[in-house]
């Protein structure tokens, strides 16, 4: 169980003061996969360092499995680390040192006996699928590669805990997913945490089961990542599920608000269908039920962790008490449904 | 004309040319004292310069008061230091030469003006290259868990090394250098060889051969230590 309680941070810069992280709350479970996710700037990278004590916060707490992290100095703090593993976006490798090496450089940190530290990192190349490759150097992998190498680096003193920092953003979308996947499957494997940073909405509909949407240092929105999917709140929520859903995403909405001012008599709808719905029929029915034309725009299924997900986005015309009727109608059937009425970039 | 110029020239030459002219018994001893004054000097400077460096670098990346002082003090007396001519700084450092070593006389008496002049100087390229290694590696084995000492033996020199040694074959060079006006002080070597015997005895050969020698010496440097850097530059 790892909790923040109202964390703030703020940096004294040559410009003034300046609030990174403004009061957050959070609390995650062991064995989850959390994923915070937020624009640049955010504060997502300033707010995982405080989970290994490589920021400290200006006020607040952060506790894991009952101990102060955000209060330990020097050695204790030290020893916590060997427990927390951490990966980056840019993997930062020694390049001085091979695949081989650079998985030994934490066991020799924690001062693991010798003979152990050679099975041990062996061991680890292997879960990450790296056999073969012990004597390279990171300048002679590629970018997954050299993740894998990070990973396995950051799971060598059997951490209870995983931070990645945007760990895929410098992957291609093909190697992401081969990363993510191996992120699952040591996840389950060795039931240990994993706390994401990213901002990509794909990253998190793909392996989190818990979310944190992160804006201007505030989390402004958290929960299950399917609740999230089939329920945003916030703007900059459904900005993140629009641009996952449909990554031509700038084109849907020119071209919604272009349907917007050519139809304004209509409605434009976008409905969301998770799990069992995705095979319901629902927009025949209310064709049947309901004088109102439909026209779809654009649709798409994307799987989630623990659910797939339907995005509908659907012009309705016709009279205007029949389409709020049909709209309800299509509530009814657990379908969650947002009239656009102006279209925000 | 032209022929006053052609017998010009060819005197010239012959006196460059009179080998007869060379003990090379002594100059080998000369030799000898070039290189002595080279190695000794380097093998301190390359101490002193990487722990100056770390010092450095260190200082400057703390925010307490005491690092700041510490720097400013630092960064300040390597400056003067590798400001200074060094003819004059091995004038200037004669009384402390004495006071050190008890004689000044020899080769030896050349190695703390060496020195105080090249450890400064290295000390910067050794700063310099570990400020060149991404932040975030260091950062890396910080989240680890790793102490001060781990980060600099396991993070701070390995990954520095092409600069650190490509750093100490710069430096090493310029000693070569130094240890030819070592001569001023009577420290011996090829300079001393050159100027006194070659130049106050109007000896020319003897200046070039010493001239060729140091040269040799330095490619030498130069060669063995491009091929260092090479083999411990893995990016
Ligand atoms: N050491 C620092 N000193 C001063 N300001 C900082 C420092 N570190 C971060 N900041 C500022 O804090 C804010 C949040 O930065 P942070 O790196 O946490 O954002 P982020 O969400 O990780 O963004 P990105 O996606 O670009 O990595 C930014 O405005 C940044 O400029
Ligand atoms: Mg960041």
């Amino acid at each position: 169980m790892i909790e923040l309680a109202n964390i703030k941070k703020i940096y004294e810069t040559k410009r003034g003061k300046l609030t990174a992280v403004d009061g957050v709350d959070l609390s995650i479970n062991d064995g989850d996969i959390f994923g915070i996710i937020g624009y640049s700037g955010a504060g997502k990278s300033t707010l995982v360092r405080m989970f290994n004590g490589l920021e400290k916060p200006t006020s607040g707490d952060v506790t894991i499995n009952g101990s102060k992290i955000s209060a330990l100095k020097g050695k204790a703090l030290r020893s916590k680390r060997q427990k927390i593993g951490m990966i980056f976006q840019h993997f930062n490798l020694l390049w001085s040192r091979t695949v081989l090496e650079n998985v030994l450089l934490p066991l020799e940190i924690a001062g693991v006996p010798k003979k152990e530290q050679k099975s041990k990192a062996q061991e680890l190349i292997r879960l990450v699928g790296l056999e073969g490759r012990e004597e390279a150097y990171p300048s002679q992998l590629s970018g997954g590669q050299k993740q894998r190498v990070g990973i396995a680096r950051a799971l060598a003193n059997e951490p209870t805990l995983l931070l990645c920092d945007e760990a895929t953003s410098a992957l291609d979308p093909q190697t992401t997913d081969e990363v993510l996947d191996l992120l699952v499957d040591i996840n389950q494997k060795l039931k240990l945490t994993i706390i994401i940073i990213t901002h990509e909405m794909h990253v998190i509909r793909k392996i989190c089961n818990r979310v944190a949407v992160m804006e201007s240092g505030k989390v402004v929105e958290e929960g299950h990542v399917i609740d999230i999917f089939k329920k945003p709140q916030q703007e900059i929520t459904k900005r993140f599920i629009r641009q996952d859903t449909n990554p031509d995403s700038e084109d849907t909405d020119v071209a919604l608000s272009q349907l917007l001012t050519e139809y304004p008599e209509g409605k434009l709808i976008h409905l969301t269908f998770h799990g069992e719905q995705t095979n319901q029929p629902v927009l025949s029915r209310i064709i049947r039920q309901y004088p109102v034309e439909l026209n779809v725009i654009q649709g798409s299924i994307q799987q989630a962790k623990e659910d797939s997900i339907g995005s509908l986005y659907v012009q309705i015309t016709g009279d205007n008490d029949v389409i709020e009727q049909a709209i309800q109608q299509i509530k009814n059937m657990d379908v969650e449904v947002e009239v656009i009425n102006d279209v925000t970039v | 004309m032209m022929l006053q110029f052609n017998v010009l020239a060819a005197s010239i030459l012959s006196q460059y040319t009179d080998f007869e002219e060379i003990d090379w018994n002594k100059m080998w001893e000369a030799t000898k004292e070039t290189l002595f004054m080279t190695v000794g000097s380097v093998i301190i400077v390359f101490i002193l310069g990487l722990a100056i460096g770390l010092i450095l670098y260190e200082t400057s990346n703390q925010h307490s008061l005491a690092a700041n002082i510490t720097y400013r003090v630092v960064s300040i007396l390597v400056n003067v230091f590798r400001s200074i001519p060094f003819i004059i700084l091995i004038v200037l450092l004669i009384p402390v030469t004495k006071q050190l070593l008890d004689t000044m006389v020899g080769p030896k008496a050349a190695l703390p003006a060496l020195i105080v002049s090249s450890a400064p100087f290295y000390a910067r390229l050794v700063e310099t290259g570990f400020r060149e290694i991404d932040k975030g590696v260091v950062e890396a084995v910080e989240s680890m868990g790793a102490n001060k000492w781990q980060v600099i033996f396991k993070v701070l020199i390995p990954e520095s090394l092409p600069s650190i040694a490509a750093g100490i074959t710069t430096t090493t060079i310029s000693l070569v250098g130094f240890t030819a006006m070592a001569a001023v002080i009577g420290a011996g070597g090829l300079g001393n060889m050159a100027y006194l015997d070659g130049f106050q005895r109007n000896k020319p050969a003897v200046t070039l051969a010493a001239t060729v020698i140091i040269l040799i010496i330095v490619f030498l440097i130069q060669g063995i230590g491009d091929r260092i850097v090479r083999r411990v530059d893995k990016r």
